[in-house]
């Protein structure tokens, strides 16, 4: 984005106003000016304000529960709220186990989308395909979770979980052997890990194709046609020409989607089956960080019961805002040069 | 940019394709063409579902009555729709103004330190989760208030809108050429008058179009208005009071065990989705036929 040149101040008017006659009064309009600029400065500060106060409300709110637990809250697995005994990692386990599963199955899907749209599918299909994957990232969280529970689950529970369980439960004599539940084992209940994974991968997936079509877009078109006119395929074209040089950006779309994962609340909410145990099996029930303040929050009797909760939500906040900074640092670094390059 | 293309040795070039390069290449347009349709399946699964539950349960009872108890058929969400009305009014009357003033801040006076500062911060605030955002609300106004309300919502939703807007409505102040700007000058227009009069309204179909994005995505959230706005059986027309709103009333009836209630639950899902898509094609058209495209 071009920034403006600095602005010439209206100063100039008011200097010349000796010698010719004003056209409008420059009586007060630098008293005005002055209090404009101070109203939308104040908006700004509002903003810087906002980022203050969540910080300040998480931290004040969950000093009962950090003093208690302290840092062992989070690899403590008991959640008592009867007897006040609190931990979070059942939580840390269940987020990071469904982001990472949301992320294996929408990676592949999403990086092999933006190559479609950028550069395989015919012009007219772009814009169409494009605004389509989109609108997978405006349907509501509540509404993912309202299919999935009445779609998704009992087709996984009569088709997908048999159908693994019965082709990949051979997995479980290996990950035995460590004196763990294998991946695939277990009842299929169709609620549970594989569930909060794939409706999350779905919700991800337009994140990171977007993100990885605009790093894609970045590069120039000149190192595609250099690529091409060496004799390489269309794909030899893609692989060296494009995504090598994309990749920076695409593993920061690829971070701001685990962002988003980590933070998605309802639609895991609804499909994850909110027990806090750990099970290495995916068909088990699990709970997510943001899932337990969702569920328990109003509810929460007793000032530490409801402190630990927020400390949960600390823990949440500071995780997935190291991870969009992150995000928006890689793909900068491949898009910064983009509009002065294009004019070329 | 790094060199990635090494020089090929003159065979390497005329060399005619191998069997293996072809086979890869025609594989990989393959699978990225599939990919395709495994994204789009589910996106035409759940709008596909939505029409075929909802449009049956869609019917005057339903847009016009409250919620019956439990057991009783019929019954209807109008306090639910008119929920989010309140909700997003109260929402945008907060974070609109404080949107659009940060984002003109941004563009007329932020070109320096403090400007990045609010720019890093406004970014940062776009990636918390909602549900963190409900935490900080409910620290706010519910513990102050001392019970749920509908502003408690409002609050949490305006937070949400304002990084969305303040961004959107730089960008496209950004895009308004200075020399526009310098014209208004010179004709003697202080610089308020300029920014207000001049610069946002010609950007005004760009800043609508942040608006709008802004508001189709805190139409349909549900996670910060679970302990702010906390949801209600009944009318309510009063800001401190707490208030039902369509997505907390889709999970609610989702996760209950009563038939009659999934049904109303995909009936509302259906009018939540057919309220974002709305307001998000409208903004398409708008701001492909407006003076300034919109920025996607």
């Amino acid at each position: 984005m071009p920034g403006p040149q600095p602005v010439a101040k209206p100063e100039v008017v008011a200097n010349s106003k000796s010698q010719a006659e004003p056209l409008i009064k420059a009586g007060n309009s630098h008293i005005a000016d002055r209090a404009f600029y101070v109203a939308m400065l104040c908006c700004g500060l509002c903003v810087l304000a906002l980022v203050g106060l969540i910080v300040y409300e998480l931290i004040t709110k969950s000093s009962l529960s950090w003093h208690a637990f302290g840092s062992r809250f989070f690899f403590r697995s008991e959640w008592d709220p009867v007897n006040e005994q609190f931990g979070a990692f059942p939580f840390v386990y269940g987020t990071i186990v469904s982001s990472i599963l949301a992320l294996l199955l929408a990676v592949p899907l999403a990086i092999g989308v933006a190559v479609f749209i950028t550069e395989m599918c015919p012009r007219w299909l772009k814009g169409p395909l494009a605004f389509t994957t989109e609108l997978l990232a405006a349907i509501p969280s509540v509404i993912y979770g309202l299919w999935a529970i009445f779609v998704l689950v009992p087709l996984l529970r009569t088709y997908l979980e048999p159908f693994l369980a019965r082709y990949f439960g051979w997995t479980s004599g290996i990950t035995h052997r460590f004196g763990f539940q294998g991946p695939f084992e277990g009842p299929p209940f169709g609620i549970g890990m594989l569930a909060a994974g794939i409706i999350l991968a779905i919700m991800v997936v337009p994140i990171i194709s977007s993100i990885t079509r605009e790093v894609m877009t970045a590069v120039p078109q000149q190192q595609r046609e250099a690529v091409l006119a060496l004799g390489a395929t269309r794909w030899e074209m893609i692989r060296t020409g494009v995504l090598r040089n994309a990749r920076a950006g695409i593993l920061g779309g690829v971070i701001l989607g685990l962002g988003r994962a980590l933070g998605e609340t309802m639609a895991v909410t609804m499909v994850i089956g909110n027990r806090p145990e750990i099970a290495a099996s995916l068909f088990a029930p699990g709970y997510t960080m943001a899932s337990v303040i969702a569920n328990e929050f109003s509810e929460a009797t007793g000032d530490v019961y409801l402190s630990a909760l927020v400390e949960v939500g600390l823990a949440l906040f500071i995780v997935t805002i190291i991870v969009n900074i992150l995000a928006q640092f890689l793909v900068w670094t491949v898009t910064r040069g983009t509009p002065a390059r294009s004019h070329a | 940019m790094p060199e990635t293309v090494t020089a090929p040795s003159d065979a390497a070039v005329v060399a005619p394709l191998s069997l293996w390069r072809r086979a890869m290449n025609l594989l990989v347009t393959f699978a990225a063409g599939a990919s395709v349709i495994l994204v789009l399946l589910p996106l035409g699964a759940v709008f596909g579902y939505l029409v075929y539950k909802g449009i049956g349960s869609i019917n005057w009872a339903f847009l016009t009555q409250i919620p019956k108890p439990v057991g009783e058929a019929g019954g209807g969400m109008a306090n639910a729709i008119a929920g989010t009305a309140f909700l997003l009014l109260i929402a945008s009357s907060l974070g609109v103004p404080i949107g659009i003033g940060a984002g003109i801040y941004l563009a007329e006076y932020g070109r320096n330190r403090f400007g990045n500062l609010i720019r890093f911060t406004a970014d940062v605030l776009n990636g918390v989760p909602s549900i963190i955002v409900g935490i900080v609300a409910y620290g706010l106004v519910v513990l102050s208030q001392g019970h749920f309300s509908a502003l408690a919502g409002g609050v949490a939703l305006a937070i949400m809108m304002i990084p969305t807007i303040t961004r959107t409505t730089e960008e496209m102040l950004l895009l308004v050429p200075n020399t526009v700007r310098e014209a208004a000058y010179g004709l003697g227009v202080s610089q308020w008058r300029t920014a207000l009069s001049i610069t946002l309204r010609t950007a005004t179909s760009g800043v609508i179009t942040g608006v709008m994005l802004a508001f189709a995505r805190v139409a349909g959230e549900t996670a910060p208005l679970l302990f702010t706005a906390f949801g209600n059986q009944y009318w309510n027309w009063k800001i401190n009071q707490p208030t039902a709103a369509l997505s907390l009333q889709i999970f609610t009836y989702a996760i209950s065990p009563f038939d009659e209630w999934h049904r109303q639950a995909w009936a509302g899902a259906l009018i939540l989705i057919v309220l974002i898509v709305l307001s998000v094609s409208a903004v398409r058209i708008a701001a492909s036929h407006g003076m300034l495209k919109g920025s996607n």
